[in-house]
C-alpha cells in the first residue's frame, strides 16, 4: 500500500523564491530561514518521496473571483507555473499523478466531500516556492505531484475542522491506493501574518507556536478556534492554517516531530517550518 | 433575512461575498496584470484601461490617488492588489506602510520588533 511518511509544514511566501532566484540565502536577512531547510531536507531526501501531495492556496494566477473553488484536486498529468505579475521567475512544469489524483477524487467524493477537479490548472507560488525548498537545484522531475487548492482568499472559507477532515480523508485514501509509493504531504503558507488594513503586519509568535505544538500532539484541540478567531489572532492571512490542518489530517499513524523552527519576521509574515514523522 | 457580518476587528476588512461584489471590477483589473500585455496597457492610459473594467468613480480615485485603505474599502482584495505593487515599484513592506501611516523603515522595524528566530542576522 502506499504510505505518507511524513508532513512538512512551509512558508509559501513569493520573496522566498525571489531569495532564491538572486542567491540571497546566505544573506544576514535569509540564512536562518535557509538554514532551517538543511536538516528538514536531510530527511527528505533520505525518504526520496515518489509523490508529494501539495496542500496550497491560489492567490489569483489560475482561479480568479469569478470560478473559486473552495476545494479543488489536481488531477493532470502536468502542470505548468505562470507569471504572476511580480518577476518570480516561473519554475519548469511539475510532473502529476493522475492515478493517485483520481483515486483521491473519487474516495473523497464517496465520503461526502465534493471537491472541484481540475484536469488543468496553472500552479502559482503557493506550490512552487515550497516545492523548490525541498529541490532548491529544481531537481524535482523525479517525484510526482498532486496539488490541493484550498481557498483562503474570499470568506467563506473552510473552516478548521473541516480542512481537517478532508486531509483525513485523503490521508485514507492514500493509505487504500496499492502500490509501494513513499508519498510526503505538505501545508503550505501562514503562519500569523496580515497584509492589508491599518493593522498590517501583526505577527503573533505565542498563537503560532501554540498551533506548532498542537500541530504534534492535538491538531483537534486547533479546531476550536473559528477563522474569526484565527483572523483576530494571526492576521488575516493567518487561515492559511488551513493547509497545515489539511496536512496534519493526512497523519493517520502515530506522529512525532522531527524538526521545527520558527522565524520571523519573513517577509510581513511569521515563517514556520515543520516536520511531521508519521509512523 | 439579512447577509452574515463578519466579527468586526479594528484594521482589518473581511474579504466576503458583498466585499467582492463590491470590488469585481477593480480585482479583474490587478488580475490582468497578470500578463504582460496587460501591465503596459495599464501604464500606457490608466484611464482607459479603468473604464475597460468599468471601475467606478471611488475606484477610479482610489487608483489615481494610488490609496491602497480606500481601494480595500471598495472591495480590492490584497492577492489582486498586490500585483499592482511591482507596476508601481512598491513591495508588501512599502504597501504596509502606506496602510498604516507609516514609512516603509518605520514599519519594517514593527515587523523586526515582533522578530524571532534570527540568530545568525
Amino acid at each position: 500500500m502506499a504510505k505518507i511518511v511524513g508532513g512538512i509544514g512551509s512558508s509559501h511566501i513569493p520573496a522566498i523564491g525571489v531569495a532564491m532566484d538572486k542567491g540571497l540565502e546566505d544573506t544576514p536577512y535569509w540564512r536562518d530561514f535557509f538554514q532551517s531547510y538543511v536538516p528538514l531536507r536531510k530527511w527528505f531526501n533520505e525518504v526520496d518521496p515518489d509523490i508529494l501531495i501539495i496542500f496550497y492556496n491560489d492567490h489569483g494566477l489560475e482561479m480568479f473571483l469569478d470560478k473559486k473553488p473552495t476545494f479543488a484536486v489536481g488531477t493532470a498529468p502536468e502542470y505548468e507555473n505562470a507569471d504572476e505579475g511580480w518577476g518570480i521567475n516561473p519554475i519548469p512544469p511539475v510532473r502529476g499523478e493522475t492515478e493517485l489524483s483520481w483515486h483521491i477524487v473519487n474516495e473523497l467524493v464517496e465520503n461526502d466531500f465534493d471537491p472541484t477537479v481540475c484536469q488543468e490548472i496553472k500552479v502559482d507560488h503557493g506550490l512552487t516556492v515550497p516545492l523548490t525548498l525541498m529541490y532548491p537545484g529544481k531537481d524535482y522531475s523525479k517525484v510526482k505531484v498532486i496539488p490541493i487548492c484550498i481557498n483562503c482568499e474570499r470568506h467563506p472559507m473552510p473552516k478548521l475542522s473541516r480542512s481537517y477532515a478532508f486531509g483525513q480523508q485523503v490521508g485514507r485514501a492514500v493509505e487504500s491506493f496499492g502500490g509501494d509509493q513513499k508519498v510526503v504531504v505538505m501545508g503550505t503558507g501562514g503562519l500569523s501574518h496580515q497584509l492589508d488594513g491599518e493593522r498590517a503586519g501583526i505577527i503573533n509568535t505565542d498563537f503560532d507556536t501554540e498551533c506548532l505544538d498542537k500541530m504534534v500532539s492535538d491538531p483537534e484541540a486547533l479546531t476550536k478556534y473559528s477563522l474569526e478567531d484565527i483572523v483576530e489572532l494571526a492576521g488575516g492571512q493567518g487561515v492559511e492554517l488551513n493547509m497545515w490542518m489539511a496536512m496534519r489530517g493526512c497523519l493517520t499513524g502515530k506522529v512525532t516531530e522531527g524538526y521545527r523552527n520558527l522565524i520571523a519576521p519573513i517577509s510581513n509574515t511569521a515563517a514556520g517550518i515543520q516536520l511531521l514523522i508519521n509512523d | 433575512m439579512t447577509i452574515k457580518k463578519m466579527r468586526a476587528i479594528p484594521g482589518t476588512t473581511f474579504f466576503d461575498g458583498p466585499m467582492s461584489t463590491k470590488g469585481y471590477p477593480v480585482n479583474k483589473m490587478f488580475y490582468s496584470f497578470n500578463s504582460k500585455e496587460g501591465r503596459d496597457a495599464f501604464v500606457a492610459d490608466e484611464e482607459a484601461y479603468m473604464e475597460k473594467f468599468k471601475l467606478n468613480e471611488a475606484q477610479k480615485q482610489c487608483v489615481r490617488d494610488r490609496d491602497v485603505l480606500g481601494l480595500i474599502r471598495e472591495g480590492g482584495s490584497i492577492y489582486y492588489l498586490a500585483k499592482i505593487g511591482p507596476i508601481l515599484g512598491l513591495n508588501v513592506q512599502d504597501f504596509g506602510g502606506l496602510q498604516t501611516g507609516q514609512t516603509t523603515e518605520e514599519f519594517q522595524a514593527y515587523l523586526d520588533s515582533q522578530g524571532i528566530g534570527k540568530n545568525n542576522g
